[in-house]
């Protein structure tokens, strides 16, 4: 081949490759990108959050950029962090991998997915820097707050957030029906449902929810931007409208889009657990049963958002009920998993740190959420901080202790390297202690009567006390800390790129098919199409001679 | 050079592109079963239905115009089951008559409804009429266009389509939403 042909080829082989690829795996390390940079403006965000809180003397942020910053916050985190992370991530990474497919159903598709997000990623920055700033009318984008521009002053960065969670949404629905798809029609021979790895069900059934929650969202959102563009009053009394029934509709799908972060991140705990343990995974089948009965009680909890936002009443009981049901089967899986690790050969490895450490945290949320999920309780700290302090312990160990558990787990495989260990742990402890003394205290803020959203709460009395005061300021330094804990990672993740010691294909020594090829897989993921023998979580049978039992190994293969 | 098949050949049990777009469908209806509750509460919520003033939706007209649309749907039906090309040739074009119609004779009530004064801003009587017929006639405008982009690569009709079949999902789903908006948006 001549010089000039060569060139072009590996020019175009660039941007096939790393830029414009249909590859699943390089779309899942585009989405991780995109997650880990949103994560830092999100926590920048949450930063200068803190601070004004703190010394709010200092006038760090005026009220309404203070609004634009929480909505903003919110915003990024749910849908620009957890869900490329969680689900654009290990999603596209995995799911072909994990089932012995070759690249998702429809690549082309899969590609269009990733963009649609980007441009709506672009978009969400963009709106910080129109006139009026962003949009200031709190994640939840609450009506008739957002109805009209002359609430909150935000006119133009509002719009912008609604197409930019329009596109997401897009996208998230082009990849849902990619992940169903491929895991439907693309399953290796011998694959059959109840061999699949938990982190595929778990991804699966966060496809599912999404695709049937997000609808009647998409209705709102349509009805919303009609309301600003156009000035019907689907939302506004004035007009005859009715603000609750953006609140219903909202939820609708806010609610269940909880679990499409939950999910997938129980789906990291239950590869990594029973890998770290060296025990199979405890219960199986009830993990699935459980999730797919969480997964139908998602979309009959959503007005325990609402118990006090005046709609009727009556409603509260039911949905009290439904809703303190829904911790049964959440419960089922938390004791599965620990069940799994009862007795088992634990492997402290930094991923498996961060494991436990979700559980951990996330219990913590599990059991506050009873609180608000109860009518009664819920009056008191409804949109306080103790519900900030709530939700935080619920997301924040889905959004970062998994997916931190995730990266060092399935970094090798991403990038044919490792990452270090020894600041891994460094970066868990800092993470797990920071993230601790900063929401630990909220629930506390809460219960003295401290209201979210608050610019300045020392324009209340009894939010002036020495002792808010300076809690709030310790909040603040544990938060600059838990910010200052994320160096190692940043430093350890760009640095093991290029130079990290070089990973083989099984470093973890666990049974899912993605082991069972080279770190990183090669272009179709398998030189040879894998034919499933096990479920995946064969540790130490006796059958075998060493402790692990890789998916696609037949027993008499390793006998004779 | 870089291969990538997207459409990998290997024999599977379901047709990818089907289950898709059921899947992709199932949200669909989601969406519309948003717009139909918004609809109803939104009307629970209004004391005079319609409003003083305002014409009321027309419900005649729009009964007859909802039978061109189920016909535009066997058409459809005839139209994929059939096994000669000129057949199908026909009743593609049988469809896509059927499905202009229709949407011409909306376009020639909703002119009339905003002679009589109903716009979108009108009352919320009215913003509720446009947004959710309109976005039913949205998705019938979609499906027109992938049905004439189908007719043109298939010869009129005469060549299979790979698209035809999705076409037609689509197609049923844009005329089976109907008899429920007209139903609960009309008749109730
Ligand atoms: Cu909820």
């Amino acid at each position: 081949m001549d010089h000039n042909g060569n060139t072009e080829l590996r020019e175009n082989s660039f941007w096939r490759k790393y830029l414009f690829s249909a590859d699943h795996k390089t779309i899942g390390k585009q989405y991780l990108w995109l997650g880990l940079i949103m994560a830092l403006v999100g926590g920048i965000l949450a930063y200068f959050m803190r601070k004004q809180l703190a010394w709010p003397e200092s006038e760090t942020l005026t009220p309404n950029v203070y609004n634009a910053f929480v909505t903003m916050h919110g915003t990024i985190m749910v849908f620009f962090v957890a869900m490329p992370i969680l689900l654009g991530c290990f999603g596209n990474f995995l799911i072909p991998l994990m089932i012995g497919a070759d690249d998702m159903a429809f690549p082309r598709l899969n590609m269009l997915s990733f963009w649609t997000f980007f441009v709506g990623t672009l978009l969400l920055i963009l709106s910080f820097f129109v006139p009026g700033g962003a949009a200031a009318a709190g994640w939840t984008g609450y009506a008739p707050l957002s109805a009209k521009p002359i609430y909150t002053g935000v006119n133009w960065g509002l719009n912008l957030w609604i197409l930019s969670l329009a596109l997401e949404f897009a996208s998230v629905l082009m990849g849902g029906v990619n992940f169903m798809t491929t895991a439907i029609t693309m399953r290796a021979e011998g694959m059959s449902w109840f061999r699949l790895p938990l982190m595929v069900w778990m991804q699966l059934s966060a496809a599912i929810i999404f695709m049937l929650s997000v609808g009647p969202t998409i209705a709102a959102a349509v009805l919303l931007l009609l309301d600003r563009l156009v000035g019907t009053g689907f939302f506004v009394p004035a007009q005859g409208g009715d603000p609750l029934l953006w609140q219903h509709l909202f939820w609708f799908f806010g609610h269940p889009e909880v679990y499409v972060v939950l999910l997938p991140g129980f789906g990291v705990l239950l590869e990594i657990l029973p890998a770290g343990s060296r025990k199979p995974i405890f219960g199986y089948r009830i993990i699935i049963y459980s999730t797919l009965v969480a997964g139908v009680l998602s979309f009959i909890v959503w007005a325990h958002h609402m118990f006090v936002s005046g709609m009727n009443p009556n409603l509260s009981m039911p949905f009290s009920i439904t809703t303190i049901l829904i911790s049964v089967p959440f419960a089922i899986v938390i004791f599965a998993m620990i069940a799994t690790m009862w007795r088992g050969s634990i492997r402290l490895t930094t991923a498996m740190s961060f494991a436990i450490g979700t559980l951990m945290t996330f219990l913590m949320g599990g059991v506050t959420g009873i609180f608000n999920g109860s009518a009664a309780v819920d009056i008191f700290i409804h949109d306080t901080y103790f519900v900030v302090a709530h939700f935080h312990y619920t997301l924040f160990p889905a959004t970062f202790f998994a997916a931190f558990a995730g990266i060092y787990f399935w970094f090798p495989k991403m990038f044919g390297r490792m990452l270090n260990e020894t600041w891994g742990k460094v970066h868990f402890w800092l993470t797990f202690v920071g993230f601790n003394l900063v929401f630990l205290p909220m629930f506390r803020l809460g219960m003295a009567g401290h209201m979210r959203r608050l610019a300045d709460p020392t324009q209340y009395n009894f939010l002036s006390t020495e002792s808010i005061k300076s809690t709030q300021i310790f909040i603040t330094w544990a938060a600059i800390g838990l910010l200052i804990g994320q160096a190692p990672f940043i430093v350890n993740f760009l640095r093991s790129i290029v130079a990290g010691e070089v990973a083989e294909e099984n470093p973890w020594q666990a049974n899912t098919l993605e082991w069972s090829t080279a770190s990183p897989p090669p272009h179709g993921n398998f030189e040879v199409r894998p034919i499933v023998h096990h479920d995946p979580y064969n540790y130490s049978s006796p059958d075998a001679d060493s402790d692990w039992l890789p998916q696609d190994q037949s027993l008499e293969e390793i006998t004779t | 050079m870089v291969m990538y098949s997207p459409e990998i050949s290997r024999s599977d049990p379901v047709d990818k592109a089907t289950l898709a777009t059921l899947i992709f469908l199932g949200t669909e209806i989601m969406f519309f079963a948003g717009l139909i509750s918004s609809f109803l509460i939104l009307r629970a919520g209004t004391p005079n239905w319609p409003p003083p003033g305002q014409p009321r939706y027309p419900i005649l007209i729009t009964g007859f115009n909802t039978l061109f649309l189920l016909v535009s749907g066997a058409t459809m039906f005839r139209a994929v089951k059939a096994a000669q090309g000129h057949r199908r040739k026909r009743w593609l074009l049988a469809t896509f008559g059927f499905g202009t119609l229709f949407l011409g004779i909306q376009g020639v009530e909703w002119v009339k409804l905003v002679e009589y004064g109903m716009t979108f801003t009108s009352s919320i009587y009215g913003g509720l009429f446009y947004t959710l017929i309109g976005c039913h006639a949205l998705h019938l405008v979609i499906a027109l266009v992938i049905l004439i982009f189908v007719i043109f690569r298939s010869g009129f009709g005469t060549k299979t389509h790979p698209l035809l079949s999705l076409c037609s999902l689509y197609w049923y789903f844009v005329v089976g939403i109907w008899p429920l908006l007209y139903t609960l948006v009309y008749l109730l």
